[in-house]
């Protein structure tokens, strides 16, 4: 930001810009709200999970700096507890997605109480270490079915009223969840929380010197992070009306790093974009074969080399410049 | 012989052998991934792929070009340490003033897209690699069958850790290379070409890997995804020995191998869990790992 803007004419700027934002999220959400008349809603219903996801995954990679590469034990595993307590106990599909997000926010309390001790690459491999622990868990857990995992869950009734057996029915819940999703992190990030978070990741040792009890901080961000991975995957669970050793694999950590790399990192929108972008080419390239593996990993090494901001922070960064050449 | 606490020995000992084959690649993998990160501090995800490689250009040059394996074991290393070298050169060397992650994530990328490719040319199912002739058969030590080419695995290995071991301990280029990575910019003053060591290092390390991949071509099948299967554990080995620590490498790929070996035959569910629990209570003990220097 250049130091000679009038404070007053800054101020104009900043409420035009939130204004625009505004509307961008009105429009977002509008169409949200009419692309299942227009693309396959089962494909935006994976996109949405994907999206929730990757938004928690990045709550801790973008405001906290902590690279977690074992995020898929909480999607996958809270996707195992909504199916079993929705197909075995018979409880209704908003307490399944209850208790799978709690599971999710549990596991990451007791694996992040213990990995936050630990900086970059170690911490990393701690999550990573304790997610192989979940995959066998999953692997060998006799409610989980093995290979086969828990197939047939039951939509239901939500709220005992309405009926989730139709597409379109259930793409609006999962639209409404992702929407709570996403509202509840930008929140978190833009209150004074989210700014202590974002300190810790630019100075950790000046947090510490100012008093903050770093660690806290850092566990509930991980609770929260790992909570909203639970609720996505409780989610994903109801809709394919599966839960698999597929979400709880370390390759689905590795997408969820890929999507929040690609759509930008550190952006409330990014994660959203990026998830869509990945979903997207794994569904339309399905018939290519491997290929899909080849373009996501060139995706990465992109970039990794090119654009290290993502598509929105880059984005973000153009419209900054721009701003500041006409100022 | 007796049982030993109910498990014939001929079971305990075939699994343990297993195991220490097992951690006979570990720990070939493993110390070709201490280097890379002990000099270029780069995570290389790419690592389990480089391996794959190694198996496949054994398996390409004997079906295309009738050469055996003795041969590919020289010519496999040779063609993808060229190959890492080209990457270090292209692609690497632009992020070594970057985060470690970014590393990680690079090489993640890459590992992706080699192992794309070899699925999209020769599907998931693995190809068949013969045991060279003169390492048919085995001999029957009295308490156990002991396959000629499980002692080879076990006899190279060891050979090429010790060889390994002695360059970056003993000659005066480790010595270079250890100096490299205490202080790059001094050794550079010194006169000494720190890019091209590092440049080398990589391709080195990938050589080893690809090594290993020649090695284990007989011994189990060359598949696209053999090297995905192996690297996360690869990983946690380095991680418990200590990053960036030959030693460690060495010491933890065998000794988890065995334990490995020895979880399947008490607790067989455990079998691939158990590094992973030894690497969580580790890094918990002991941040740096077993041998590692304290960060």
């Amino acid at each position: 930001m250049s130091v000679n803007t009038v404070p007053a004419a800054r101020n104009t700027r900043g409420q035009k810009a939130a204004g625009l934002a505004m509307i961008g999220i009105a429009i977002a959400i509008l169409v949200g709200l009419a692309a299942p008349h227009v693309v396959y809603p089962v494909f935006l219903m994976k996109a949405l999970c994907f999206a929730l996801f990757a938004s928690g995954f990045n709550l801790l990679l973008g405001y906290v700096g902590l690279l977690s590469f074992g995020h898929a034990a909480y999607f996958g595993f809270a996707a195992y507890i909504c199916g079993h307590v929705v197909k075995v106990w018979g409880l209704p599909p908003e307490l399944g997605i209850l208790l799978g997000t709690l599971t999710g926010a549990a596991l990451g309390f007791v694996i992040g109480g213990l990995a936050i001790r630990r900086q970059g690459i170690y911490f990393a491999m701690v999550t990573l270490a304790f997610a192989q622990m979940i995959f066998f868990l999953a692997l060998q857990a006799p409610f989980t079915g093995g290979e086969d995992g828990i197939q047939g869950i039951p939509r239901g009734m939500l709220f005992g009223v309405i009926s989730l057996h139709n597409d379109m029915t259930m793409y609006y819940v999962v639209f409404a969840i992702f929407l709570i999703g996403l509202l509840f992190i930008h929140r978190v990030i833009h209150s004074p929380f989210g700014q202590t978070l974002k300190a810790i990741r630019e100075n950790e040792q000046r947090a510490i010197s100012l008093g903050y009890d770093v660690n806290r901080y850092k566990l509930l961000a991980f609770v929260l992070s790992s909570g909203i991975a639970g609720l996505a995957g409780s989610t994903k669970a109801l809709v394919f009306q599966i839960a698999t050793l597929t979400d709880v694999h370390w390759h689905a950590s590795g997408e969820v790093v890929l999507m929040t790399l690609l759509g930008g990192v550190g952006t409330v929108l990014g994660p959203t974009v990026g998830a869509f972008l990945v979903t997207g080419i794994q569904n339309y390239f399905a018939q290519v074969g491997a290929w899909v593996t080849i373009i996501q990993g060139a995706i990465f090494i992109a970039c990794v080399l090119l654009f290290r901001r993502g598509i929105v922070g880059e984005y973000l960064a153009f419209m900054e410049r721009r701003r500041n050449r006409n100022s | 012989m007796m049982e030993l606490i109910g498990i014939p020995p001929q079971v305990l000992f075939g699994q343990l052998l297993l195991g220490l084959i097992n951690g006979a690649f570990y720990a070939m993998l493993s110390l070709g991934l201490a280097l890379i990160f002990g000099l270029l501090n780069i995570i290389n995800f790419s690592h389990g792929a480089q391996y794959m490689m190694g198996a496949f250009v054994a398996w390409l040059v004997l079906q295309y070009a009738g050469i055996g394996y003795w041969a590919a074991l020289i010519i496999s290393p040779i063609v993808v340490g060229l190959f890492g070298v080209l990457l270090e050169r292209l692609l690497i060397r632009r992020l070594y003033n970057l985060d470690h992650l970014y590393g990680l994530l690079l090489t993640f990328g890459l590992a992706l897209m080699i192992e794309g490719f070899f699925r999209q040319l020769y599907g998931i199912s693995g190809q068949p690699y013969a045991i060279p002739a003169a390492l048919q058969g085995g001999t029957n030590l009295g308490f156990m069958f002991l396959p000629t080419y499980r002692a080879w695995i076990l006899i190279a290995s060891v050979a090429v850790c010790v060889a390994t071991w002695a360059i970056i301990e003993k000659t005066r280029l480790g010595a270079y290379l250890r100096a490299a990575t205490e202080n790059p910019t001094m050794v550079q003053a010194f006169g000494i070409n720190v890019p091209l060591l590092i440049t080398l290092t990589y391709g080195f390390g990938v050589a080893l890997a690809a090594f290993a991949g020649v090695m284990a071509a007989p011994a189990y099948q060359v598949s696209p995804l053999m090297g995905s299967n192996l690297i996360i554990i690869v990983f946690a080995v380095v991680v418990i020995g200590g990053m960036g620590s030959i030693m460690g490498a060495v010491v933890t790929g065998f000794g988890l191998g065995l334990l490995e070996g020895l979880t399947k035959v008490f607790y067989p569910e455990a079998s691939s869990t158990v590094i992973f629990v030894v690497m969580a209570i580790v890094l918990l003990i002991k941040p740096a790992g077993l041998f590692g220097k304290a960060a």
